[in-house]
């Protein structure tokens, strides 16, 4: 049998790369911001938000929210009353652990785009694969909380490396905990220079208004109304 | 499992490119950045392969040190640590930031690619039709379908 070499010189995640990019001009055109928030599993992303979100004075937000099953999230922010569309993953892939660009494309139908400033997607809990898989954010945040351990950012350094803001949350467990503080933020340093780092603790609201003020400055990230 | 998205998101690009042909070889970067795991690369790449052109496939992959430059000074530098017996702890540690003027921001120049460089295909078409797949989502087979 003969061989024939092909060349193909293409990334492996081109084909995501050019849903998120579709993804993005949607945004673009809807004038709206999106944040793509990321963690491991019981980070306190869902509390977070609604602490965040309970104020959030004129300022028109969704939630997209991604979980292999169930809309338990999904239903702690509708409460809220913002918009919340819940993706389940687990049609996808047997339990896929991640969103990708297609998996928010085919939810974006659900959402009213027009009539938001600013989109939170709710990542599945993960510190691995949502690194991977752009979605045509404006922003990337992760939530690392003090539970998880100071080595986190040495063994996941791509999700570290792909966020814009690191929030430290559970800060008021610290003093139950054996917990180096000053070694979680020198690690975030060594792999992620670049990143914002935010202490605070979702339970007790303490430091929670700074996250409001980054989350809420991304949607000054959309494009301006013409 | 994250090496098993990424084996899938190889095997389409790969399919796309086979015009119904069988292939026999996917010639793979890996760039340093991107965490994967050779080993279990193998092992998903067979797993999302079942059952498509690509499947018995060799994945000859080629592992690309990172590679960065200081946005200040223009130094470069790999950020990868070095083995632990290496016999500095300190250098045992990943470095992002500048090691000559410890400026935070630096561009990747290399250590992000997932690139697929070439295949090698079977100059026969392996079946008559389209070829690209029996139709199946190979990731069925982890659901045990």
């Amino acid at each position: 049998m003969h061989q024939t070499k092909v060349k193909v010189a293409e990334d492996a995640l081109d084909a995501n790369t050019t849903i998120a990019t579709a993804n993005r001009a949607d945004f673009d055109r809807a004038e709206v911001a999106v944040v793509n928030l990321m963690s491991a599993p019981g980070a306190g992303k869902t509390m977070l938000l609604e602490r965040a979100l309970a104020e959030r004075g004129d300022l028109r937000v969704g939630v997209l929210e991604g979980d292999v099953q169930g809309s338990i999230d999904a239903d702690r922010l509708s409460a809220l009353h913002v918009p919340v569309v819940q993706i389940n993953t687990d049609s996808g892939f047997g339990g896929e652990c991640h969103l990708d660009a297609n998996m928010v494309r085919s939810a974006l139908a659900e959402l009213r785009l027009g009539e938001l400033d600013l989109l939170v997607v709710e990542n599945v809990g993960n510190l691995v694969c949502p690194a991977e898989f752009r979605i045509g954010e404006d922003a990337k945040a992760m939530i690392c909380s003090v539970t998880e351990g100071e080595d986190k950012p040495l063994k996941y350094p791509l999700m570290f490396r792909s966020c814009e803001l690191v929030v430290v949350n559970k800060t008021d467990l610290l003093p139950h905990l054996d917990f180096d503080l000053e070694a979680l933020v020198a690690n975030i340093d060594r792999v992620n220079p670049e990143a914002t780092v935010m202490q605070l603790s979702a339970r007790t609201g303490e430091g929670v208004e700074r996250f409001r003020e980054w989350l809420f400055g991304v949607a000054d990230r959309a494009p301006a109304g013409g | 499992m994250h090496e098993l998205s990424v084996s899938s998101a190889i095997v389409e690009t790969v399919i796309r490119h086979a015009d119904g042909r069988r292939v026999s070889t996917v010639h793979l970067q890996v760039g340093a950045l991107r965490q994967v795991v050779p080993e279990s690369l193998d092992f998903y790449f067979a797993v999302a392969s079942r059952d498509t052109l690509c499947e018995g496939a060799e994945l000859d992959v080629e592992l690309v040190d990172a590679l960065m430059r200081c946005r200040q000074c223009a130094c470069e530098w790999d950020p990868a640590p070095e083995p632990l017996h290496s016999g500095d702890p300190a250098a045992a540690l990943p470095r992002f930031r500048c090691p000559a003027c410890e400026a935070a921001g630096a561009e990747v120049l290399a250590g992000n690619d997932l690139l697929i460089d070439s295949i090698d295909v079977e100059t026969q078409p392996a079946v008559a039709g389209n070829g690209s797949s029996n139709g199946r989502d190979p990731r069925d087979l982890l659901r045990g379908r």
